[in-house]
């Protein structure tokens, strides 16, 4: 076995320089190390490392009991954490047999969108900056702030969130979140409809994304990409409309799709999506309405985590607290599959349970992992500018890709 | 939810490979079976090019260990995806522990490149046939293979963290 990728002789010979961009370069948005092969400025061949941020997601998931595997779940797609972590709660309720009332599966709904948005935000945002127009990422990333605020009203925590319990939540939303919530519904729509404006009819924008790394739909489906870089190519595929989780069958929205799979098209589908989960937020608030405003879990008492208050003045409920959380109750046994759209497409939990303190065996499948490994065979022949753009339009986060 | 039932889909694959397709179980509404390493690209070809189930999207592939099953040490897992039929299916092949050899995907899907090396990296399954099979996320010094049950995370000689301890 080799230990590290070599070139072929023709390669060699030939007066072909060698970059290495990454590990810590900035255009890498991450720790990512491509070593590529340039005749020029046109890449010849590349070769991507990762793993510079391994942390033994899995083994360490293999040791932990199912609580103490939220906060990992938070550090894989930091950028929308609680993505991760609504879906790794999903996951447990599915094997528990746990329905959660309708009011969680909206408020869950709110909050998944939300970081959708942020994700959004941040990946279009320094698409625009990766072109060299800083505008419009200084005006969006005040709104990622004010999501980051809601998230602060409803858990306390801003970025690693920890958010979810298995049945629902922590606590109940107060009205300070809903009312930022409203506050951001009504802002928000202006500042992307001027991000738009910026960036959809700009002659250079335009000029440096269409057309470039453009991927068909074959492609895309052979290399398995899944999310908002899999429907620029043209494929509807959303994990929220096709095997709907979380109540999403109860909401009306519809599913961008591209025609080209170039950066400009994966630019305009997020863009898409974000007034789409706009729209869903929307409805979920309207929904949430006609339910009683009191529940915001599931009456799972043996899985659910006693309130705070009684934790501390309360013997029992400290019992109970440790128990559930050092995984002392009994789970039944069985492999599950569940899977939430994340930012970057399909968020797969594999969970194989003997009934232990901790899973036998647990697998993300990681989108950012999947989409990233068409990254070097695309670049062969594109200039390295684009391949900078294309990086960029991938969406990659680190810590999801490592894991 | 899907077009096309688990019966259904389970009887085509029996029509087809008939002895090959072992042990159909339905956990929590997802058809897993389990087949050998001898036939596991032709059910996978079979499954992804059959014009009506149209399993074309690989979505994951990766392995477990299981100490325990003597000759059935290390399986490799498949969850496969039919846009067209909305219906998703889990193939298993268990191999022996001292003979991990299996067939690579990358025929099939050039997705399972990264994939097969991440099971490779964690497990030492040695998919035969696969370009380029380098560890991914470990160093490339690394001797073993991490997410094999014999290297626990904790030190195994100590005894304060026991599962009788806390009454289980």
């Amino acid at each position: 076995m080799q230990n590290f990728p070599s070139f072929t002789d023709t390669d060699l010979q030939s007066e072909l320089s060698t970059l290495n961009l990454g590990p810590t370069h900035p255009a890498t948005h991450g720790v990512f190390q491509n070593v590529l092969q340039l005749d020029g400025e046109r890449i010849v061949s590349g070769v991507s490392t990762i793993g510079y941020i391994h942390r033994a997601f899995e083994k360490i998931a293999e040791h932990r009991p199912f609580y103490q595997i939220t906060p990992l779940t938070d550090r894989l797609n930091y950028c929308s954490a609680p993505i991760n972590n609504m879906g790794w709660h999903m996951t447990v309720e599915k094997l528990l047999n746990i329905q959660t009332p309708k009011r969680v599966d909206y408020l869950r709904v709110i909050i998944m969108e939300l970081a959708r948005i942020a994700d959004h935000i941040i990946c279009n945002g320094v698409l625009g900056v990766d072109t060299g127009a800083f505008t419009g990422f200084l005006y969006m990333m005040e709104y990622r702030e004010a999501i980051y605020e809601i998230y602060e009203e409803v858990c306390g925590s801003r970025l690693t969130t920890n958010i979810g319990r298995i049945g629902g939540f922590e606590r109940n939303f107060n009205e300070i979140a809903f009312a930022k919530i409203r506050k951001f519904l009504k802002e928000f729509p202006a500042v992307l409809k001027e991000f738009e404006n910026l960036f959809n009819r700009n002659r250079i924008f335009i000029d440096r994304t269409k057309g470039v790394a453009a991927v068909s739909a074959e492609t895309a489906l052979d290399y398995s990409w899944s999310g908002p870089i899999l429907r620029a190519t043209g494929v509807d595929y959303d994990v929220r409309a096709m095997n709907p989780y979380c109540s999403y069958e109860d909401f009306d929205f519809e599913v961008p799709v591209g025609t080209t799979g170039d950066v400009y098209d994966r630019f305009l589908v997020r863009n898409e999506e974000m007034w789409q989960s706009m729209r869903m937020i929307e409805q979920a608030l309207t929904k949430i309405e006609k339910e009683d405003p009191t529940i915001f879990h599931a009456d799972v008492p043996k899985f659910y985590l006693p309130p705070k208050e009684e934790v501390y003045n309360n013997m029992e409920a400290l019992i109970y607290h440790f128990k559930i959380v050092m995984g002392e109750i009994e789970t039944p046994v069985g492999e599950v599959y569940h899977s939430v759209e994340g930012t970057n497409g399909e968020l797969g939990f594999y969970l194989v349970n003997d009934g232990g303190r901790s899973p036998y065996r647990l697998h993300f499948r990681r989108p950012s992992f999947i989409n990233y490994s068409m990254y070097a065979p695309m670049s062969r022949g594109m200039l390295l500018s684009d391949a900078i753009i294309n990086m960029s339009s991938l969406n990659v986060i680190a810590g999801e890709l490592d894991a | 939810m899907g077009k096309i039932s688990n019966e259904e889909l389970l009887q085509k694959l029996t029509a087809q490979f008939g002895e090959a397709i072992a042990s159909p179980v339905e956990p929590y509404n997802l058809l897993t079976v389990e087949t050998s390493r001898e036939q596991i690209m032709d059910v996978l070809g079979w499954l992804k090019t059959h014009p009506e189930l149209q399993f074309i999207y690989l979505t994951d592939i990766t392995g477990i260990h299981y100490p325990e099953q003597t000759g059935k040490e290390i399986g490799v897992i498949y969850h496969l995806h039919s846009l067209v039929n909305n219906v998703r299916i889990r193939i298993k092949v268990y191999l022996a522990d001292g003979d991990v050899n299996i067939p690579s995907a990358t025929a099939l899907w050039k997705g399972a490149n990264w994939m097969e090396r991440e099971t490779y990296d964690f497990f030492g399954i040695n998919f035969t046939g696969h370009p380029d099979l380098r560890r991914i996320l470990n160093v490339d010094d690394m001797t073993v293979y991490p997410m094999r049950k014999e290297y626990p995370l904790e030190d195994p000689n100590r005894v304060d963290k026991k599962d009788y301890f806390f009454g289980r």
